[in-house]
């Protein structure tokens, strides 16, 4: 018997370029890179130089704190650069793939928890687990009270988890089976539709109904058993733990990852196998409609994903890439004033409004000026959590902690208030007040 | 629409710091996003956002204002024609006479209030904010037609510096600036703005309207009850007639230039409901809060009080207060900002607008009171629903830990 969630709040954002699964193909690129910054909490030490020959699974990175968190390399070549910004801030770190993909075997010697824990932090995948608080990787030390794993994606355009993982299944049941012996408590998974595919032992389903943020780990883990003050969860995805899975069984880690092009700028939209940190213009290669207007391309879902160029990489979650117009080349007279059923918007003064199943082609503007919060009841409208998210962004902005602490900060991550940005008036970066609020914490708790 | 565009890049370099024009940054910038919706573009967070911006909204609520604001001026013409002791009322003489009794006090409301604005926005070196759009024409609504304007230019720049500005502007300010500048009208000035004179406008305009006898007087029905003797109502127009309750709601009254209405008012308020502007629960709550007391006041009915003799139905109709509950007790920025609080919040101010236009015979128009000591309290009610919230979350650590 598995539990039913019903998520109310939250907003099903429809926009156009919806990959079909009927059109897949698989790309290659000469040139792979990992950018620590996708991994929050991760303080990156180079383990390689220039030049070094590296293979798949192969340390590049390793953390300050707990060296035997690694990151390794998705393929194998030669490290062709390490880029570094300000204060020799490590950027990314450039391979240039080479050879005929040599893996390194991960040996798993017991089946004791702490072993496992050493295989997934060596392996690199431990990176991809998230920790709440802080909406942080894992601390090693730490168990976790409980494990939230997403099996949906419910962000605009977002990949289908059943066509990506349509062969995994052992794979799962293994990385589930791994992830219930990490914590003394449940290792929870939130569903659309109740599937076999997840009957590992020790795992409870859980069906989730709803618009996104329905598929957020953090959302699924605040309605089933939230954070609570000193406790920490962990949340991840189903990719993930397949990824965990298929590392136990056959010692290697993942070398691809397949993800959708989407957006209204994408002539076909489809699902495309492509190594992990491929570089973004050998994916998108022949697939952008040629128009003149500046485009935006999203490493990732437009609510979430990180701006990039063609010469930029597939970033962290490696599930998405979206192209919409940039919108800086467009002139809207008087906009405010439109009527155009093509304006996007939650607000019933908009006649799209009333188009629910209209695809709609935003671009990437803020559409008004930044103000201050103004609107009331914007944010809970759209946040699935009880939270009152107004008076907690005010307690981050004026960095009290006694009161982000009494109003829930640890239940968040930034992705949880997407749409809390997308919908606000006042055009606040909620998601950035967020993540400098979780950073300021740590640094000043821990 | 391109050569206007043309001339905007032609001239903006002027405006930008080291420019001919730099003081008038602000200025410009405010013209230039009105006209155009700036071209900035997300730089972290979502890429893509909802169309609804502040200017939208704010022109919202001026376009729910509006159906008020043109029976404002229907009704000025109206009374005005009532006490000159005409039986015809030619509508556009009507219309036209109203336009021309209002259009200073707007003129002025806006050009204090905005030339505030542009100058703080440009020493502050921020945006314009839309804020002052409502503000501004609220303000000629709320004052009786007959406010000298060079009070309403006093009590504007009052309010906008003091009660707006000094708190860092729109979306910070404690009291509703609207009613910071009539709160501030009826302390500073009270013998011009109360009595039977000022809500009627008495002198003909630019040809229009007529001179009115001398021993006219205008008093508004909530001044009839006040000034009333005896446990029988007589509420009279201005031939003379008594007042119905169907009078009340069409706004056939003398009172406040855009407050007479309840019709319009309606109509304002089903326009901010549909587009989703103004907040339900704040509106039903103040209704709710006012019918009870007027219930109350009305089953304990005594002659001190002539307000108690009142029927609930024409207490939530008379004054200002069909009026404050649609556009004033919504303002998000100085109302409760949580669902829960809305609920309280608007019910005291029902409740308060009533208990001080009833037991208070000195103040006949409460709901202005109400919201703004409501106004102070807003933050309070929402502390205590923000701590009803946090202890939840503690509790619920603590059950689980046990």
């Amino acid at each position: 018997m598995s539990r039913n969630i019903n998520i109310k709040k939250g907003l099903d954002i429809n926009i156009k370029g919806a990959a079909s699964i009927s059109q897949h193909k698989s790309v290659k690129s000469d040139i792979c890179a990992i950018v620590p910054d996708d991994f929050p909490g991760f303080t990156p030490k180079p383990s390689v130089k220039e030049g070094d020959h590296i293979s798949v699974g192969g340390e590049i990175l390793h953390d300050k704190r707990f060296d035997d968190i690694k990151i390794t390399s998705p393929v194998s070549g030669i490290v062709k650069a390490i880029v570094r910004g300000n204060r020799r801030k490590i950027e990314r770190i450039e391979i240039a793939v080479q050879g005929n993909d040599e893996k390194i075997k991960f040996q798993l010697n017991d089946k004791s928890r702490e072993e496992l824990k050493r295989i997934i932090m060596h392996s690199g995948l431990w990176v991809m687990l998230r920790q709440r608080p802080y909406d942080i990787i894992p601390t090693p030390d730490k168990t976790p009270r409980d494990i939230f794993v997403t099996g949906f994606d419910s962000a605009p355009l977002a990949p289908d988890f059943n066509f990506i993982l349509k062969d995994k299944e052992t794979e799962i049941k293994a990385g589930l089976e791994a992830l219930s012996t990490l914590t003394d408590g449940n290792v929870y998974i939130g569903l659309r539709t109740e599937k076999n595919l997840c009957k590992a032992q020790n795992v409870t389903p859980i069906v989730v109904s709803g618009p996104h943020p329905a598929g957020n780990a953090g959302i699924q883990a605040a309605n089933i058993s939230p954070v609570n003050k000193g406790e920490i969860i962990w949340t991840t995805d189903l990719i993930t733990v397949s990824r965990i899975g298929e590392l136990l069984l056959t010692g290697t880690i993942p070398t691809e990852t397949t993800i959708t092009l989407t957006g209204s700028e994408i002539a076909e939209p489809k699902y495309i196998t492509a190594p992990i940190g491929a570089k973004i213009g050998s994916i998108i290669a022949g697939d952008i409609i040629e128009s003149p207007h500046h485009k935006r391309i999203i490493s990732g879902n437009v609510l979430t994903g990180i701006k990039v160029e063609p010469d930029g990489f597939l970033r962290y979650p490696y599930r998405q890439i979206t192209v919409i117009p940039e919108g800086d080349d467009v002139d809207e007279f008087m906009g405010w004033a439109s009527l155009s059923p093509n304006k996007m918007s939650v607000n019933r003064s908009f006649i799209g409004h009333f188009l629910k199943s209209k695809l709609f082609s935003p671009d990437a503007r803020l559409l008004g000026g930044r103000r201050a919060m103004i609107m009331s009841g914007e944010y809970d409208k759209v946040l699935p959590m009880d939270i009152l998210a107004e008076y907690l962004i005010k307690a981050i902005i004026s960095r009290n902690i006694d009161d982000m602490e009494k109003l829930g900060i640890y239940e968040i991550a930034p992705e949880d208030m997407a749409l809390c940005e997308f919908v606000d008036t006042s055009k606040l970066e909620i998601q950035k007040i967020v993540r400098e609020g979780l950073d300021y914490l740590r640094a000043e708790l821990e | 629409m391109k050569a206007l565009r043309k001339f905007l890049d032609r001239i903006k370099p002027q405006f930008e710091p080291g420019g001919r024009f730099q003081s008038f940054r602000s200025v410009f910038d405010g013209f230039e996003t009105f006209l155009y919706t700036p071209r900035t573009t997300s730089t972290s967070g979502v890429h893509i956002h909802d169309s609804i911006d502040s200017k939208r909204t704010m022109i919202i609520v001026v376009l729910a204002l509006l159906p008020c604001f043109f029976f404002g001026m229907y009704n000025t013409g109206f009374q005005h024609w009532l006490a000159a002791g005409e039986t015809e009322f030619p509508f556009w003489d009507l219309m036209a006479y109203g336009f021309f009794a209002i259009l200073p006090s707007v003129v002025v409301s806006y050009g204090v209030g905005l030339g505030i604005e542009f100058i703080v926005a440009q020493w502050r070196k921020e945006e314009i904010q839309e804020g002052f759009l409502v503000s501004g024409l609220l303000i000629p609504m709320i004052c009786p037609i007959e406010t000298p304007v060079w009070m309403i230019a006093v009590a504007t720049a009052f309010s906008v510096i003091f009660a707006k500005e000094v708190f860092g502007g729109t979306g910070f300010n404690i009291f509703n600036p609207a009613l910071v500048t009539r709160a501030f009208l009826f302390f500073a000035y009270p013998a011009q703005m109360s009595g039977d004179k000022v809500f009627v406008a008495t002198d003909p305009i630019l040809g229009f309207g007529h001179t009115l006898p001398d021993g006219f007087t205008g008093a508004t029905p909530l001044a009839q009850v006040a000034t009333n003797v005896g446990d029988q109502l007589n509420l009279t127009s201005l031939s003379g007639d008594a007042v119905s309750t169907w009078d009340m709601f069409l706004g056939l009254i003398p009172g406040s230039f855009g407050e007479t209405s309840t019709l319009c008012i309606l109509i304002g308020a089903i326009i901010l409901l549909v587009s989703g502007i103004a907040n339900w629960r704040v509106i039903l709550s103040v209704f709710v809060g006012g019918a009870l007391m007027a219930w109350i006041a009305n089953i304990f009915q005594s002659p001190t009080y002539a307000a108690s003799l009142l029927s609930p139905i024409d207490q939530l109709m008379l004054g200002g207060f069909a009026f404050a509950a649609v556009f004033m007790a919504t303002d998000p920025v100085t109302g409760a900002r949580t669902n829960i609080g809305k609920y309280i919040y608007g019910f005291l101010i029902g409740v308060m607008a009533i208990l001080i236009r009833t037991y208070n015979t000195g103040y006949p128009e409460g709901a202005m009171l109400a919201i703004l000591l409501m106004n102070a309290f807003a933050p309070l009610i929402d502390y205590c629903v923000v701590q009803s919230n946090i202890r939840r979350r503690q509790r619920r650590g603590i059950t689980i830990k046990s």
